[in-house]
């Protein structure tokens, strides 16, 4: 009945015997222990179990598991056991894995937690982790005080380094994206336009769509997932390897050798990236206008001049400012609070990309009602 | 000492002597790094408090527990080097933040710590391209930056052969000698423990609390307790619980 080695069980008067046989080996299956327990079942006057390997070939771990289970059974039922007829390698690594008995606090009772005890348990982790965040940014406060007042202990390359980081070598890539935003609108716009034969409009739409929302927005994404989730990474990694620890009983704040100069680079270079694929995402609404319309260069440069208001510029830049400092504090953040492993500074990256979209889509929606309210 | 609402370690009393080499040992999971952790200043102690000299270490107000700190000196595990600086800008970071010297001076004295612990010439290195064994010798130059009073070492010898944790022994000796300061050793190399510490502690797990105390080979000498001996004794003499040996 097994794919494994060969086993039958005989009574010899109130012993069951348990004949072992074949070649025994996990490629061919886990046997079960299930006859033997029939068997046991099937009469009842057995009083102990003995083991007959004369027939064995070879063995391996399966048949050390099979008799461990077999011998489990019959301490339920008290049953003797007798590990004489095993080989002899067998009946040492039997020993071994009974040398250390089992503690009984070592297994982990994870599966039954009532409801109730899980609502709460989520919810004070909810809490913690609202703590968490304003003791960090209390802290964050507390640095960039400092740094106001020129008593911050940071290196001035450091900060140096992350502008470059956040700022000139993020340029390709919002190159990249907001070039083809600007020419998506300008597709999706200049198909419904042109039913009214108002092409030249989709100059506006994508000036304003670009100023107002998807410059801003789209940057602070792209600096999420560039920027903020290798700060986690950074952080945590140094979390791993002590050095948060080093700086600390070197009695320097790893807030300020660490933290504040991403946060500084990143809230200081978002608006300036936002403001420059303001203006990539026209050239690449023109591109489109241009090759698919029958606008001009210089006309549809006019009616961008036309359409734009500087209030509409400061708002984009103004939100940009704000999606900075949230991507770059949710990045130190997770980054800080990693734990020690491998897996958690993958989580921490990970938790870092997604607190920091969430959070920009908030603001932004934030923005949207405040800015409506103001007539903005 | 404790995690949240575990407690890992309850009644930790010792003394340190100014000058002495001290070890605490004990097996693994039984708390050396994270009492190291306490003494440090990283964990605040659930009860009690850490005397450095006269001083209260965890009552001391941030200002006056920067000034103590900035008597410590810490070897990490791992060597704990800032990845992003190269080993002079490790050595000098601590001396750029608390003495007036200039950057031509820093680097100078950057490069005799480095010197000490036998890395001359590696002054311009990264972490990264030099073996874990010069990586930990770094870090020990960098926490003798300041010339410390207290050394803490935390697993000196984790990850080194035995010759080179050997020269990492003598040269804790060496430099408690030619600097005079006090030395605390997390370890359970029992080579190591013989070789350098004065005076000791043995944290428990099971029990959860300092188990013996005094001069290592003292306690290899006369200590009753079945647990430290077969600690000492690598297990070799066997202690009489094991029945059926």
């Amino acid at each position: 009945m097994t794919g494994s080695g060969d086993l039958s069980v005989a009574r010899v008067d109130d012993a069951l015997c348990v004949r072992l046989a074949g070649v025994w080996s996990l490629e061919r299956g886990l046997p079960s222990s299930a006859v033997v327990e029939r068997a046991l079942e099937g009469a009842g006057s057995v009083r102990r179990v003995v083991f007959d390997a004369a027939g064995l070939a070879r063995w391996d771990s399966s048949l050390v598991t099979f008799v461990a289970q077999v011998e489990e059974g019959c301490v339920r039922r008290g049953l003797g056991v007798e590990r004489g007829g095993l080989p002899p390698g067998l009946q040492r690594l039997l020993a071994l894995a009974e040398a250390v008995p089992e503690k009984h606090d070592a297994r982990l009772h994870e599966a039954r937690v009532s409801i109730p005890a899980r609502v709460g348990g989520a919810a004070l982790a909810a809490w913690g982790e609202t703590v968490g965040w304003l003791a960090f940014l209390g802290e964050a406060t507390r640095a960039f005080g400092r740094l106001m007042i020129g008593r911050a202990r940071y290196r001035r390359v450091d900060l140096v380094i992350e502008l470059q980081d956040a700022g000139a070598r993020a340029l390709p890539i919002v190159t990249l994206i907001s070039f083809l935003v600007g020419m998506i609108m300008a597709f999706v716009g200049a198909v419904q336009l042109q039913q009214f034969g108002a092409s030249i409009y989709v100059a506006n739409m994508v000036a304003i769509a670009m100023a107002r929302e998807m410059g801003a927005m789209m940057t602070a994404i792209i600096m999420a997932g560039r920027t903020g989730s290798a700060y986690a990474a950074q952080l945590g990694t140094m979390n791993v390897s002590q050095e948060i620890d080093a700086l600390t009983t070197m009695g320097i704040p790893a807030m300020d050798f660490l933290v504040l100069p991403r946060m500084v680079a990143l809230s200081l270079m978002l608006p300036l990236l936002a403001v420059y694929a303001d203006f990539v995402g026209m050239v690449g609404g023109a591109v489109v206008a241009t090759g698919m319309l029958d606008v001009g260069l210089v006309q549809y440069w006019q009616q961008t001049k036309a359409a734009l208001t500087i209030t509409d510029f400061a708002t984009g830049v103004g939100k940009s400012a704000v999606f900075g400092i949230l991507v770059a504090v949710a990045g130190c953040l997770q980054g800080m609070r990693s734990g020690r492993s491998a897996a958690a500074v993958g989580g921490s990256a990970t938790a870092a990309v997604v607190s920091a979209i969430v959070l920009i889509v908030v603001a932004d929606g934030l923005f949207a009602v405040v800015f409506n309210v103001l007539g903005i | 000492m404790a995690y949240g609402s575990f407690v890992l370690m309850r009644d930790l009393t010792f003394e340190v002597r100014r000058g002495a080499v001290f070890v605490v040992m004990g097996g693994s999971g039984s708390g050396k790094s994270t009492l190291l952790r306490h003494l440090i200043g990283l964990n605040e102690p659930a009860a009690g408090e850490i005397f450095y000299g006269e001083d209260s270490f965890t009552r001391a107000a941030p200002e006056a527990r920067e000034r103590m700190l900035r008597r410590f000196g810490v070897l990490y595990q791992s060597g704990a080097l800032f990845s992003s600086l190269t080993l002079a800008e490790n050595v000098g970071l601590p001396l750029g933040e608390y003495t007036g010297l200039s950057p031509a001076e820093i680097r100078e004295v950057a490069a005799l710590k480095l010197a000490l612990v036998g890395l001359r010439g590696f002054e311009d290195y990264y972490p990264s391209q030099i073996s874990g064994g010069m990586q930990k010798r770094a870090g020990l130059a960098r926490a003798i930056a300041l010339d410390p009073d207290i050394l803490f070492f935390d697993e000196p010898s984790a990850g080194l052969d035995p010759v080179s944790s050997r020269r990492l022994d003598d040269l804790i000796l060496e430099l408690r000698q030619s600097l005079g300061a006090t030395v605390v050793v997390v370890t359970h190399e029992l080579a190591s423990i013989f070789a350098i510490g004065d005076d000791s502690v043995f944290l428990d797990a099971e029990s959860r609390m300092i188990i013996a105390s005094g001069p290592p080979r003292e306690l290899l000498a006369h200590s009753g307790d079945p647990r430290v001996r077969a600690f000492l004794t690598r297990g070799e003499e066997r202690p009489q619980v094991d029945s059926n040996g």
